[in-house]
């Protein structure tokens, strides 16, 4: 990889990246937007994120992809202190804990 | 005014210690991979989005074509064209400087916590979601640049044991978990992780943007039959 190619990147995938956030909020800015629209939009938090991890948690790729208790369980314990107690500080830490934990016994 | 940068601040302190350490590697791994200095901190300043520069810097080391890399980078952000327009009934009239301003600082963490805020209070004037937006980013980002620095000049590599590769999906779960309350939501959450799962295998991360569009249908579809039935 050459320093052309490294500097390419940066800064292609640096205005490309700032492209993609300032779409929607720079084109249709303070325009009202219909109601069918917001209401899908509502729903973006919980559309994107938890596809995000889902991958994350099933194939880690700290374990080459396999499956692991471990974090399996980090992950459905900050899962469940984050929809019961709303806390995401405890959600973080919870999780974590269980992680290294279960790590350290198996 | 100042409450409001301060509440935003607040929310965004507990994201500290998941992005300190992921700085840190993504540090280490781009002087691992060749990078210097210089373009190390440009790349994590100008980018400001950590899965991306992973991803970009992975391909680059493993000598794909440039624009393979570049074009990778920009389809694992492009959810983020989705915060930008789930932003907009919140910060649409803001003046351009400002929307750009926004758009620059617009990461998963200060999305999530801003959304949620102005969910919860949509009634709040514009000038006070601004602040809290940026009072959310205030503790984050600067830790990012700052880290990524510490983890390229100190340049040793992790161990494996902190299983600091699990700190990034521990943090969006317990960012998305709070807001899975109702019905709708709790559908949407469930179609994204199944369809995400499914299509893991399409390239550029296209997988997730399906799922998502298909979860943002399913939680909208269902909350408008709650509605009508209501």
């Amino acid at each position: 990889m050459s320093d052309f190619s490294i500097w390419i990147t940066i800064i292609a995938l640096g205005i490309g990246t700032f492209l993609i956030r300032f779409s929607f909020l720079g084109l249709l800015g303070g325009r009202d937007l219909p109601n069918w629209l917001t209401r899908h939009l509502r729903y973006v938090p919980v559309a994107v994120l938890p596809g995000l991890v889902a991958p994350l948690v099933v194939w880690p790729e700290a374990t080459g992809g396999s499956a692991d208790l471990a974090r399996s369980l980090a992950a459905l314990t900050a899962l469940a202190i984050g929809g019961l107690t709303r806390s995401v500080l405890g959600a973080i830490f919870g999780g974590m804990a269980v992680l290294y934990t279960v790590q350290y016994f198996t | 005014m100042g409450r409001a940068y301060w509440q935003g601040f607040r929310a965004g302190v507990p994201f500290v210690l998941v992005v300190a350490p992921f700085g840190l590697l993504f540090g280490v791994v781009a002087t691992e991979a060749g990078l210097d200095i210089v373009q190390t901190m440009a790349m994590t300043v100008l980018v400001i989005a950590g899965a991306s520069q992973f991803a970009a810097l992975q391909l680059l080391s493993d000598n794909a074509p440039t624009f393979v890399a570049i074009l990778t980078g920009l389809a694992v952000n492009m959810r983020m064209a989705m915060y930008s327009a789930s932003l907009t009934p919140h910060l649409g009239k803001a003046s351009l400087g400002k929307r750009a301003l926004v758009a620059y600082f617009l990461v998963d963490q200060s999305y999530a916590i801003s959304v949620a805020e102005f969910e919860k209070a949509p009634a709040r004037p514009l000038p006070e979601k601004l602040v809290y937006f940026f009072g959310s980013v205030s503790p984050i980002a600067p830790l990012w640049y700052g880290f990524t620095y510490v983890g390229a000049v100190a340049g040793k590599a992790i161990p494996p044991e902190y299983a600091l590769d699990f700190a990034v999906p521990i943090t969006f779960i317990a960012i998305v978990a709070p807001a899975l309350r109702s019905l709708p939501q709790i559908s949407a959450a469930f179609v994204s992780v199944s369809v995400a799962l499914v299509l893991a295998w399409l390239p550029y991360n296209s997988g997730l943007m399906i799922a998502a569009l298909l979860a943002m249908i399913t939680g909208a579809a269902i909350e408008k039959r709650l509605e009508a039935k209501a």
